[in-house]
């Protein structure tokens, strides 16, 4: 039942007429302008050669406006815009903290490197489909996700990434695509739909959304309140839509149907959002919570990554093999919100930066593979090496940066997951990390042995030219990863400052409720 | 009349629950839209079932007269109902496609994404 509001509630002190200022409008800006961006494609779906340069000019936006945030934030701590200007817990509070501006941060370069690879791997009846429109509100999705302060606004904002996220994934309307779609469709509506079920307990229990107040009203609670059962829904709902493993078989059956630049956006965001998820609520508004559930949690983990890698192992096709290293990636960070502390949080934050960047880069890759050996069997792929050398080599840093070895940006985070797992004594946890770490090289080497080093069958073909659109993304990603593995030092402390604020989310709570606000 | 909406909202999600686990799409798809109004349901119960106060402050008064029916739980549940249309609505017209395209809906036969026979990946060269 809805916990009875004090009567000496001063309702009128809630609205606040004075202007936001200008600062404040970033917290709001990232969702407002890819919908006006969206909005502006869907008004011009007849001119579709403008519809790329402005969808890329957006996201090139979009990357501007979240670094101007991610700066704000970093300078001036967590930040918080109310819808309406009524005071939080009343209105919808959009709270952004490290974290969430470093979520929206990285999703939007990967979404510009998208943008830019799409050029040359969506055509005219992809743009007719309406490719751009759903790219712009998938990142209005994904932003809002990132950065909303209020859980029942959370849950929009995932309805939102998904219809879009069903748009692309049918795009082309192919056999293989629309039975991919059946089975992504039906399992991730289950899972927001378990989120639903939570967030109306969460309600019940607490008569408020705001995640500031749950966080603060928690410890009061805890005892009478059912947050156990809370806490396990919310743990197998994020868990669905991060492709953990007992509810992970949607990721594998759907994300190497669509296009290469779809599959390989989905890779980078959108698991990712259901892990950010999974860190907000377990870390920030359940600590205790967290705690109870972090061995079921470090198992789902250990059992997330093995089956990923096994699965990896056993495929045949370059974006299947993908497929299962996202979902190998996910148990890692998994296990790092089990181990909590700062080195778990700060690395399974980290490891979902990384694996945002690594596996959008890997996609990338298999569309170039495919369109240079003409299909993506690495039982026939062959003589990518010769045929492009600097493809070649972008492709061979990925493969490193996804096992986790040095000087690339999946070494760190490893590093930061294993010394945490030893220091807490779950010596078996760090071993199944190395393990699953030592078993992605060898599925990424054997990829590359073959589709790369492997010469072909038949006469021996001339190097062949990539047109930058391609090759521009790929090395982007790849140099930011060699760059992370390379000068961690910048990133590593924001990480740490973001997890150490949310491990003790006073300055979260002071930017919602500032002293002398509605208590 | 809490524990009687309690019961109802149990027994939608055992039918929900039991029609999705049906191979066939259409029994899912009706899974699907019964699960939706068992949460709507949900969250209707978990804002208080009763009428006899009405959720206004009266004048004079600084606070309800006793305990109301809690608004905002309605309002979220209007939201979740357009969200699970128009979700029910793509999964109508995604479940034809399939059945048109694939020729089946039956999910265990619907194997065009990953094949039955698949070969092994090669182990030298």
């Amino acid at each position: 039942m809805a916990v009875p509001t004090s009567s000496s509630v001063d309702l009128s002190a809630a609205l606040v007429l004075g202007p936001a200022t200008v600062a404040d409008w970033l917290v709001i800006l990232p969702v407002a302008w890819c919908f006006a961006v969206g909005a502006l494609l869907v008004m011009l779906r007849r001119a579709l050669n403008l519809h790329p340069i402005i969808a890329i000019a957006g996201l090139a936006g979009l990357v501007l406006i979240d670094g101007l945030l991610l700066g704000h934030v970093a300078t001036a701590g967590p930040v918080t815009m109310v819808m309406g200007r009524w005071l939080p817990p009343f209105g919808i509070a959009f709270t952004v903290d490290l974290t969430g501006a470093l979520f929206a941060l990285v999703a939007a370069i990967v979404a510009l490197a998208g943008g830019i690879f799409s050029l040359a791997d969506i055509n005219d009846s992809g743009r007719r489909y309406g490719f751009y429109p759903f790219l712009m509100l998938l990142m209005a999705g994904v932003s809002g996700a990132f950065l909303t302060g209020d859980v029942f606004n959370l849950y929009v904002w995932f309805e939102v990434l998904l219809i879009s996220s069903f748009g692309l994934l049918v795009l082309g309307s192919e056999p293989e695509q629309i039975d991919g779609t059946v089975k992504y469709g039906f399992l991730n509506l289950v899972a927001t739909t378990l989120f639903l079920v939570a967030t109306g307990y969460l309600y019940a229990v607490f008569g408020t959304l705001n995640m500031a107040d749950i966080a603060r009203k928690a410890q009061g609670l805890r005892g009478s309140a059912p947050l156990m059962t809370l806490t396990a829904l919310y743990v197998l709902a994020f868990g669905m839509k991060a492709a953990a493993f007992p509810v992970n078989f949607w990721l594998p059956a759907s994300y190497h149907t669509p296009r290469v630049v779809v599959s390989a956006l989905f890779a980078g965001l959108l698991t990712k959002v259901g892990i950010y998820a999974l860190i907000r609520v377990m870390v920030m508004l359940f600590p205790v919570e967290r705690e109870e559930l972090s061995f079921v949690m470090a198992l789902a983990g250990a059992l997330t990554m093995i089956v990923g890698v096994i699965g990896a192992l056993a495929q045949t096709d370059f974006r299947r093999i993908l497929g299962y290293l996202v979902v190998s990636g996910i148990g890692s960070m998994l296990a790092g919100i089990a181990i909590g502390g700062p080195g778990g949080i700060g690395g399974a934050i980290f490891y979902a930066l990384h694996s945002m960047l690594v596996m959008t880069g890997l996609y990338f890759a298999a569309g170039i593979a495919a369109r240079l050996g003409g299909g993506s069997s690495i039982a026939t792929l062959s003589g990518l090496y010769r045929k492009n050398v600097g493809f070649a080599a972008l492709t061979l840093m990925l493969c490193f940066a996804v096992s986790g070895l040095p000087p690339f940006s999946g070494f760190w985070p490893k590093v930061m997951l294993v010394k945490a797992a030893l220091d807490i004594g779950a010596w078996w946890l760090a071993a199944v990390l190395l393990l699953a770490g030592f078993c992605t090289l060898i599925a990424t080497g054997r990829l590359f042995l073959l589709a790369y080093w492997r010469d072909e069958a038949g006469p021996v073909v001339d190097a062949v030219r990539l047109p930058s659109t391609l090759l521009a993304p790929l090395a982007a990603l790849s140099l930011l990863t060699l760059g992370i593995g390379l000068y961690p030092e910048p990133l590593l402390a924001t990480i740490q400052s973001a997890a150490a604020g949310l491990a003790e989310p006073s300055a979260y709570l002071n930017s919602v409720f500032p002293a002398g606000g509605l208590q | 009349m809490e524990a009687w909406f309690a019961l109802l909202v149990g027994i939608f999600f055992t039918v929900a629950v039991y029609l999705m686990l049906s191979k066939f799409i259409i029994r899912v798809l009706l899974g699907v839209a019964v699960l939706g109004n068992a949460v709507n349901l949900l969250i209707f119960t978990g804002g208080r079932l009763t009428r006899d106060v009405p959720p206004v402050i009266t004048a004079g008064a600084d606070a309800l007269g006793g305990p109301a029916a809690n608004a905002l739980p309605q309002a979220l549940i209007l939201t979740a109902i357009v969200i699970s249309f128009s979700f029910f609505a793509f999964l109508l017209v995604l479940a034809w496609r399939a059945y048109e395209d694939l020729s089946t809906d039956n999910t265990d036969e619907m194997r065009v994404a990953e094949p039955v026979k698949e070969p092994m990946p090669p182990l030298g060269y």
